[in-house]
């Protein structure tokens, strides 16, 4: 048995994570053809390298289909039901990072904090007739969130993408996106709330601790993370 | 036992407890499995998405796996003329988890509601004594509370009526009410991009374009929703601790109404509940119910779903923390405002869940 790690299959998370890997002695390769999705390790034995997509990678590793695998931590955390005991951190990777946040339309000059959000969406519901829209893709990290910090009167309406947009096409009052300049929200006339940072995510290695770990997937794993510093 | 037995002997449970509500006057009725997921998304907020499967086909687009029978329930009653009338119903609810795998995803209830009744100290009672009976075989804690006298409280604070109202929507999420109370108490600071808004003459003159549903005036409105509250003295600590004080009674019932008899010297806004809390005591006495061991929780039903608004109920194993709560209800007159268009009815009912009975009674 080998040990199975999930690596990203395209775009510049894979390229990322091929650098993060080459630059500690692992080489990952693709076996055949730039459309292939099998591929190689070379500097290390007993690791078998699995493409993904990685949105895909969470459910593989709560599933312990691969024993290891690269993905952002906020799928991690809005996929995967009591993360922390199907997977272990087992190193951040520097990169891929970007922020889930809040943000509102900067014309909402009142509206700074949490606090302001939930008075604001008992007067909209009051004034419209229906709940305050958040535009989202990540409905359990911004519903766990609003709902400790004890917003109310506000409805998810699901977006997978351009979702910056809503608030002017009108489909959406606010939204919770994934940011690393807050660049884009800008550009869409909008503004993060001061505390409305749900979660800092970055490229992350885990482990999964749903994965069969026999004697010979151990020894390898000590390996691995003798050669990547851990 | 397989899962087929536990089953079978759930339903058995099921029938006899629905055989006992409808000796006592109910009529039966059944609702769909399927429900609108509108009109239960317009009532609870987006919590219920979490804890309700969704579904849908395209003609009557999303639909919910009924999560409770009280919602239909009261939706049938109200479409049919609203006149007094007690059902009982028995049946899976469905209940999404996104955090706890242990959970069972669906579970039986069996439920007895009670609508229009004209003395609702006597219907409290009712449904009380009614539940108790049907869960009595086995050895369960009774706790009680009321969400009308914390109301009835906020109500009657010294303060501004948006206050009043901020307090009010946030009872059922303690820690956001906490928040506020701190905030209107002065014990906290004024959150500082606030003050730098409120400093400002005129915060509209440079502000950016709106965009969006949320318009000018809706911004203007705020403003000055906000500097009226900046202007407001803050709540005084003695209120604060009255509040608190109630908010914290864990007691026997007459303690507690001793205990809230005093407290409405000071607070007389809660006198008409604490009346109400009189005769209900006095109506279960008269039902047969020990009112002097029974337990009464100033903050019982503040964490359960948003429509109880008076008397509040459970009964739980005391050696099962493991287990959830057997039966449940409550009041819930102001639920049946909401669904029926403004019009409301007096409403009492409570719920009970066969497989945590027979869990708890053991082998």
């Amino acid at each position: 048995m080998s040990v199975k790690l999930g690596v990203p299959s395209k775009g510049r998370l894979m390229e990322k994570t091929v650098d993060w890997f080459a630059a500690r002695g692992i080489r990952l390769r693709r076996s055949g053809s730039e459309r292939d999705y099998a591929g190689v390790v070379e500097g290390i034995d007993g690791v078998e390298l699995v493409l993904l997509s990685a949105g895909e990678m969470p459910r593989e590793l709560g599933a312990g289909r691969i024993h290891l695998g690269v993905t952002g931590s906020d799928v991690v955390r809005e996929k995967l039901v009591h993360w922390d005991q199907r997977v272990e951190a087992l190193a951040e990777m520097g990169f891929g990072g970007a922020d889930l946040v809040i943000a509102v339309p900067a014309g909402w000059v009142d509206v700074d904090t949490l606090d302001d959000l939930d008075a604001v969406a008992a007067q909209f519901r009051a004034r419209h007739g229906h709940r305050l829209r958040v535009a989202t893709k990540y409905h359990r990290l911004v519903r766990e969130f609003l709902r400790e910090a004890g917003v109310a009167d506000y409805a998810l309406v699901d977006s997978q993408g351009a979702t910056e947009g809503t608030v002017k096409a009108e489909t959406a009052e606010a939204v919770a996106d994934i940011t690393s300049t807050g660049e884009t929200l800008r550009a869409n006339g909008l503004k993060i709330l001061s505390d409305g940072l749900i979660h800092s995510s970055q490229a992350t290695l885990f482990r999964s601790r749903q994965a069969v770990w026999g004697d010979e997937e151990r020894a390898v794993l000590r390996e691995f993370e003798a050669r990547i510093g851990l | 036992m397989t899962d087929a037995q536990a089953k079978r002997a759930a339903r058995a449970r099921a029938a006899q407890l629905m055989a006992l509500f409808e000796t006592a006057g109910a009529t039966a009725v059944e609702t769909a499995l399927l429900q609108p997921a509108e009109t239960l998304l317009d009532l609870y907020g987006e919590d219920i998405r979490a804890r309700a499967f969704v579904t849908s086909d395209p003609i009557r687009g999303e639909m919910m796996l009924r999560p409770d029978f009280t919602v239909p329930v009261v939706e049938m009653h109200m479409a049919g003329g609203a006149s007094p009338a007690a059902y009982a119903y028995a049946g899976e609810v469905f209940r999404r988890q996104e955090s706890d795998p242990e959970r069972p995803v669906e579970f039986l209830q069996v439920g007895y509601e009670l609508f229009g009744g004209e003395d609702p100290a006597r219907d409290d009672a009712a449904v009380f004594a009614l539940v108790a009976e049907a869960v009595a075989p086995a050895r369960l804690r009774a706790a009680t509370g009321d969400i009308g006298i914390l109301i009835a409280a906020v109500a009657g604070l010294s303060t501004t009526p948006a206050r009043k109202a901020a307090l009010t929507r946030h009872i059922w999420r303690p820690r956001r009410f906490r928040a506020l109370l701190d905030r209107f108490g002065g014990r906290t600071p004024v959150p500082r991009g606030r003050e730098a808004l409120l400093a400002q003459t005129d915060p509209l003159a440079e502000a950016p374009p709106l965009w969006g549903k949320r318009g000018e005036a809706e911004v203007a409105a705020r403003i000055a929703a906000l500097r009226e509250d900046a202007a407001a003295a803050p709540i005084g600590a003695e209120e604060i601790a009255l509040l608190d004080t109630i908010l914290g009674l864990r007691e026997t019932a007459p303690n507690v109404l001793v205990a809230l008899r005093d407290i409405s010297a000071d607070l007389p806004a809660i006198g008409p509940a604490v009346d109400r809390l009189s005769a209900r005591l006095e109506a279960l006495a008269a039902r047969g119910i020990e009112v002097d061991e029974l337990a009464f929780e100033g903050s019982f039903g503040r964490t359960s779903m948003e429509y109880y608004d008076g008397f509040v109920f459970g009964f739980s194993f005391p050696d099962r923390p493991d287990l959830p709560p057997v039966a449940s209800g409550g009041r819930y007159d102001a639920l049946t405002r909401a669904l029926g268009g403004g019009t409301g009815v007096p409403a009492v009912g409570g719920v009970i869940r066969p497989e945590v009975l027979l869990a708890g009674e053991g082998p």
